[in-house]
């Protein structure tokens, strides 16, 4: 699923973040408090105040070298960064848009592939029934993944705990949100 | 007086002790909870990820159907769909043009102006000013509370004062007879939506607050959001990988611990659909003093 944008093809990430997301990246001032504070600095290949500086500086190859890096899936999406970021630059937005462009452009790190399916899992769930329901999403994303007998030893528990529902839910009329995801991506 | 309630996919399942124990606290206190008909999912992280119409639309189709039943107040419990319903309020009632896309894809119009409800907003607004008479135990215990991300962050969605040290928790468990400790991982991230796909990035953050909380004493850790809920206690053997000292500190909604207080018994909070047994905690409650 990809976002719609009014490019024009030859903009530059940096122009179609802006666009997107409504910041102005030259804001940032570099301070580094938003890659201090992230809970996920150590696994990323690139860090968020780095992101900034090359979306800033946009040296030859920078579209690419963000957009095939991890880190913009890792992104938890905490909003520590933009709770501290002295220049309020929304760098969870950003991440957001580059996920999305990231994969529009086909360039999805493969070791971030997992991610992206369970991402898929859980809408193509939503999409189904209009309601989540964790057994089809693990099921659907063990099937996409292979990671087939991963959390099989939660299982049993957590049915006698009363935690997983094999009725699965659904909003009234399945197929108003079947029409929904088909207008949105048009 | 009536409010709306958004109960989320994780109340239905995963999360069902949060709903339980919300219910009966509320039950006590004569508060009645409608819950909007016929709502459909947020789109959690998976939504905003990978398309920013559909995570503005999902919640939008909720909002519209909780005006069309005239609910001026939602109460969303679960703190990653409060994120979403509240961020999409915030986008719908500052772009017109999104406001008008959205009305179109989910075929209703949409206003964005009910109140949405964190679970801590609700807490004070609702449950304390007439609680005092039904809190009748104390919980005896010290408790480390733990806001995780949604409830703190963003500061303009969740209307907290203080976003990187918040007391609101601390003065509910204060009130439920508990003694808060002061820690330093109370609004860390415990890895949320990556719980699945890269359960050795959950395992090393939920440790990391696991092992803050009992260093400093606490032997209970109260959250108000069933993904924390859920990396904490059902990831426990993968945190415990991770720790020197294993640790077997339950993890309650404070919704639970609320109810302990008001004298509900524990099987009707959902405190035995905990992997990591609460009953520890249940055993130091005790009678207060008059």
């Amino acid at each position: 699923m990809e976002k719609k944008h009014a490019t024009t093809g030859n903009e530059s990430l940096r122009i179609l973040v802006e666009k997107a997301v409504g910041v102005e990246v030259q804001t940032c001032y570099q301070c580094g408090k938003c890659t201090a504070g992230c809970p996920l600095n150590e696994e990323m290949d690139l860090m968020p105040n780095q992101i900034l500086r090359m979306l800033q500086a946009e040296y030859p190859g920078y579209e690419t070298e963000i957009l095939s890096s991890t880190s913009i899936w890792l992104c938890l999406a905490c909003d520590t960064c933009y709770s501290r970021c002295p220049q309020e630059v929304k760098l969870p937005h950003i991440m957001d848009f580059l996920r999305q462009e990231s994969i529009r452009r086909k360039l999805v790190n493969p070791k971030a592939k997992n991610i992206l399916k369970f991402h898929k899992a859980f809408l193509a769930e939503v999409k189904r029934n209009g309601k989540l329901n964790e057994l089809g999403l693990t099921i659907d994303y063990k099937l996409h993944s292979l990671h087939l007998f991963q959390d099989m030893q939660n299982a049993p528990s957590m049915l006698f705990k009363g935690k997983l529902g094999l009725i699965p839910h659904h909003v009234q009329n399945p197929t108003e949100m079947k029409k929904l995801f088909k207008k949105i991506n048009g | 007086m009536k409010i709306g309630y958004y109960p989320g996919c994780s109340l239905q399942g995963s999360g069902r002790a949060y709903s339980e124990s919300l219910f009966a606290v509320a039950e006590k206190c004569g508060i009645e909870l409608e819950e909007i008909k016929d709502w459909n999912c947020c789109g959690a992280s998976a939504a905003h990820s990978l398309n920013h119409d559909l995570s503005v639309a999902l919640p939008a189709r909720t909002l519209a159907l909780a005006e069309k039943q005239f609910l001026d107040q939602i109460l969303v419990p679960c703190a990653a769909c409060f994120g979403r319903l509240a961020n999409a309020q915030q986008e719908l009632t500052t772009d017109a043009t999104l406001q008008k896309r959205v009305s179109d894809y989910i075929e209703m119009p949409v206003a964005g102006s009910s109140r949405i409800l964190t679970v801590l907003e609700f807490l004070q607004e609702h449950i304390f000013p007439v609680a005092d008479q039904y809190l009748v135990n104390k919980l005896n215990h010290k408790t480390a509370c733990y806001y995780g991300c949604l409830l703190a962050r963003p500061k303009d969605l969740t209307r907290l004062e203080r976003p990187e040290d918040p007391m609101e928790m601390e003065t509910v468990m204060e009130k439920a007879g508990a003694t808060p400790i002061d820690w330093a991982f109370k609004t860390e991230c415990c890895g949320a939506g990556l719980s699945v796909s890269r359960t050795d990035i959950v395992a090393k953050l939920s440790a990391k607050i696991v092992e803050d909380a009992v260093s400093r004493g606490a032997e209970s850790i109260v959250v108000a959001c069933p993904m924390c809920q859920m990396n904490l206690d059902l990831r426990r053997k993968e945190i415990n990988q991770q720790l020197e000292v294993k640790s077997d500190i339950p993890v309650m909604f404070i919704t639970q611990a609320l109810g302990l207080s008001m004298g509900i018994e524990a099987d009707k909070l959902g405190l035995n659909r905990h992997f990591v047994s609460t009953g520890k905690v249940v055993s130091c409650v005790g009678r207060k003093e008059v």
